[in-house]
């Protein structure tokens, strides 16, 4: 299931923890209910987005995996 | 118990070593944090506290870090699987260090991972708290002025009065 970005921002070839990072400034350029595409090749990026989001508040729509690619969809909650 | 049930989660470190592998741990926990909508403040004391200097450039031995795999940044992917048996005696000769120092440098920077002095910037981006160990100044003859201007200065009170308000603290 894929949903439509507001934005889109690519992560890849970036070891932890700087998916986070970037995600985090990223959410606060768009607004409050509007999705965020993040694209990661690390993999560790998987447990540590599912920790951002429950720690940050906003919601995971989406987790997928594309080819090598990490794919998440994150709406921005608050 | 916090002093205020409503206050965002706070990370308390301490970081008390300066080299190259060491400054990570602290840097990359403090900027996830900050990345997390956490508070974070880094207590830098003894040989931590060069890691605040304004000209940041942090070095690695090899000597007494045992544990330290000895691999190629290049070459063929078996190459730089190679894990070098390099004698203790030869990791203490002039230039060591340095050549130790770019190999993991170039490691860390083919791996995608940040180097110190960007991990720096995002946490004082993120507005990480970066205590200075005032009595290591003294000790070592660093100065205020040596120093990231963002940083501030205190002792043991000043950061367990702030640990003691903190949901998770380390000691690395």
């Amino acid at each position: 299931m894929t949903y439509q970005a507001d934005q889109v921002l690519d992560c890849s070839g970036l070891s932890c923890p700087m998916p986070v990072i970037k995600t985090s400034k990223a959410i606060k350029t768009i607004e409050i209910g509007q999705i965020l595409k993040m694209i990661a090749t690390d993999p560790g990026s998987q447990a540590d987005m599912e920790a951002w989001s429950r720690q940050t508040g906003n919601e995971m729509l989406a987790s997928l995996k594309e080819g090598d690619k990490f794919v998440y969809f994150i709406k921005r909650s608050k | 118990m916090k002093s205020d049930p409503n206050a965002p989660k706070r990370l308390a470190m301490i970081a008390s070593k300066g080299t190259l592998d060491w400054a990570y741990p602290p840097l990359i926990l403090a900027s996830a944090a900050g990345a997390m909508g956490w508070e974070v403040g880094i207590f830098f004391t003894f040989y931590g506290l060069p890691l605040l200097l304004k000209d940041l450039k942090p070095k690695v031995s090899p000597l007494g870090n045992p544990a330290m795999p000895m691999k190629m940044p290049f070459g063929s992917q078996s190459f730089q699987g190679i894990n070098w048996p390099i004698p203790t005696l030869a990791m203490a000769l002039p230039g060591f260090n340095d050549l130790t120092t770019t190999l993991m440098k170039q490691t860390f920077k083919n791996k995608g991972v940040a180097s110190i002095p960007e991990l720096r910037d995002a946490c004082l981006e993120m507005d990480v708290n970066m205590i200075a160990c005032q009595m290591t100044m003294d000790v070592f003859g660093f100065k205020k002025e040596d120093f990231i201007e963002q940083c501030t200065v205190g002792g043991a009170a000043t950061f367990l009065e702030y640990a003691a308000d903190a949901d998770v603290q380390l000691f690395i």
